[in-house]
């Protein structure tokens, strides 16, 4: 087994590594701590960058404009890009494109004209609503919103709740119960904003200032039937598809955060002196470190795994649920120790250690909370009879 | 946790901002009517958190403004985002203080209840 990367993988990663260093680090110096945007014409340059890197839009498949990598190289660039303040949450300030609604690549051909496009060109911004009061991480049962027919249209009454960027969007994806209790009774819609019966009346304030999530209430919404993504009861399988393929870039930018902290833990702990000797010649210190590294190679094993098993066109629902819940509690580990390692300076804003520590936390429970990520593996292992 | 801020107003002088905490957070500074002019937030880049923000609008401050209120909060800039989207929903424009901010960075938010 060759765990090396191609040369053309090896190119593409020092490629992001410098763009990192040389425009995204700078810029970071004169933005808030929490920010997650840059100006519209910085941006601008960065995406100009981007494009000239053959990089712009990485999760656009080809067909509609977008680079044509295998997940292995993506996972490679999602470390990379994540190797900053607000890496988490806005790898590079969305400069590789953001993140797309990829369910819209399966919409039909009016769809993709009135939303897909729109949104690629930039034009258009969109939102996702899965989850809800009742709960997130069993959508097939803790879905209440309600889409009754009316002629030709529907008619959604409920409320969602953690929903990311809704306030900001033109349009969105929302799931909502058309039948019975299950995964068959849930149907995606897309809803226009702007339609009367939408309200986002709320910011939810989190350990994450930047990416905020918000609550939206539909009351007595008018849908036209022709929004219906898919096939009436079949929203479940579309928002499962979602969560499958986000999990790796997902796991492999918590990876990337806790490479960035390591390198600083290490950095520090060799200049860093107490009682008359650098941090690093005391035993304690270098014990967090090696733990550190084999958190972070053995997550990075499993990342690489899950994706190079995504490329060889082989089932890895198992593979990446174990790699979003080893980076993100790994990564979690990694940045704590860090912090730890740091002192004081560990916890100030003027290090990016402390944002990494309230974002990672959250991503212990985002995408899927890593218990439920033990569920899908033992689901997976033991066989069907568990439900 | 409501969406429009509650706290009390306070008047806009030194010795009263001066005796604000140099903690980060939003605040937003008002007539003597009560009337919102400026929404502000006191982000990591500040020297002295809100304290600092609200010295500074005592030496120059928006039109109008004779009074401030605040509330002390780690999510500042969701915080923030949240407030001035809520004046946007209540007076279709932003406070005369943030006329020069760009309408495309906010979203639309219909909080329930009336304008504060």
């Amino acid at each position: 087994m060759d765990f090396a990367l191609t040369p053309e993988q090896t190119m593409v990663v020092d490629m992001v590594r410098r763009f990192v260093r040389e425009e995204i680090l700078p810029l970071e110096e004169s933005l808030d701590a929490d920010a997650e945007e840059v100006a519209p014409g910085v941006l601008a340059r960065l995406v100009d960058r981007t494009r000239e890197m053959g990089l712009y839009g990485l999760d656009t498949p080809a067909e509609y404009g977008g680079p044509d990598i295998d997940m292995v190289t993506r996972a490679l660039i999602a470390m990379e890009c994540s190797r900053h303040r607000a890496g988490l949450y806005a790898p590079c300030y969305q400069a590789f494109g953001g993140a797309r609604q990829a369910q819209l690549f399966e919409a039909t051909d009016v769809q993709k004209e009135r939303y897909l496009y729109p949104m690629l060109r930039g034009e258009k911004r969109a939102f996702f609503a899965l989850s809800e009061p009742s709960g997130g991480s069993d959508p097939a049962r803790a879905i209440r919103t309600r889409a009754v027919r009316d002629g030709d249209a529907w008619v959604l009454n409920g409320t969602k709740l953690w929903i990311s960027g809704a306030d900001r969007a033109d349009y969105g994806l929302v799931f909502a119960r058309t039948g019975g209790p299950g995964r068959s009774g849930v149907t995606a819609f897309i809803v226009e904003t702007h339609w009367p019966g939408f309200n986002v009346t709320r910011v939810v304030h989190t350990l994450r200032s930047s990416k905020y999530a918000t609550e939206i209430h539909m009351e007595d919404l008018r849908v036209p039937h022709e929004n219906i993504l898919g096939r009436e009861g079949g929203g479940f399988e579309i928002a499962n598809d979602r969560l499958a393929r986000q999990r790796i870039p997902y796991a492999a930018e918590c990876l990337g955060v806790a490479m960035e902290a390591h390198r600083m833990a290490i950095d520090y702990a060799r200049i860093r002196e107490t009682f008359g000797a650098p941090l690093a010649h005391r035993q304690g210190i270098q014990w967090m470190l090696v733990e550190n590294e084999i958190d972070i190679r053995s997550a990075r094993l499993l990342v690489l795994d899950a994706a190079a098993r995504a490329d060889r066109g082989e089932p890895f629902r198992t593979e990446s649920a174990i790699a979003k819940l080893v980076c993100a509690e790994n990564g979690f580990k990694v940045v704590d120790r860090a912090m730890q390692i740091h002192g004081g300076l560990g916890v100030a804003k003027d290090l990016p250690l402390e944002r990494w520590f309230r974002e990672m936390r959250i991503r212990r429970i985002g995408e899927g909370p890593s218990e439920v990520q033990k569920h899908v593996i033992a689901r997976d292992i033991i066989g069907g009879s568990l439900r | 946790m409501a969406v429009r801020l509650q706290g009390d107003w306070q008047e806009l002088d030194v010795q009263t901002c001066a005796a604000v905490g140099g903690h980060l957070g939003v605040y937003q500074l008002g007539t003597g009517g009560g009337t919102i002019v400026f929404i502000g937030v006191a982000d990591a880049r500040t020297r002295f958190g809100l304290r600092g923000e609200l010295l500074r609008h005592c030496a120059d401050p928006p039109t109008g403004a004779t009074r401030f209120r605040v509330e002390v909060t780690h999510s500042y800039r969701s915080r923030y985002m949240e407030l001035v989207e809520a004046y946007l929903h209540d007076h279709g424009r932003f406070p005369i203080g943030n006329a020069d901010l760009d309408r495309s960075r906010f979203g639309t938010l219909r909080p329930g209840g009336g304008p504060a």
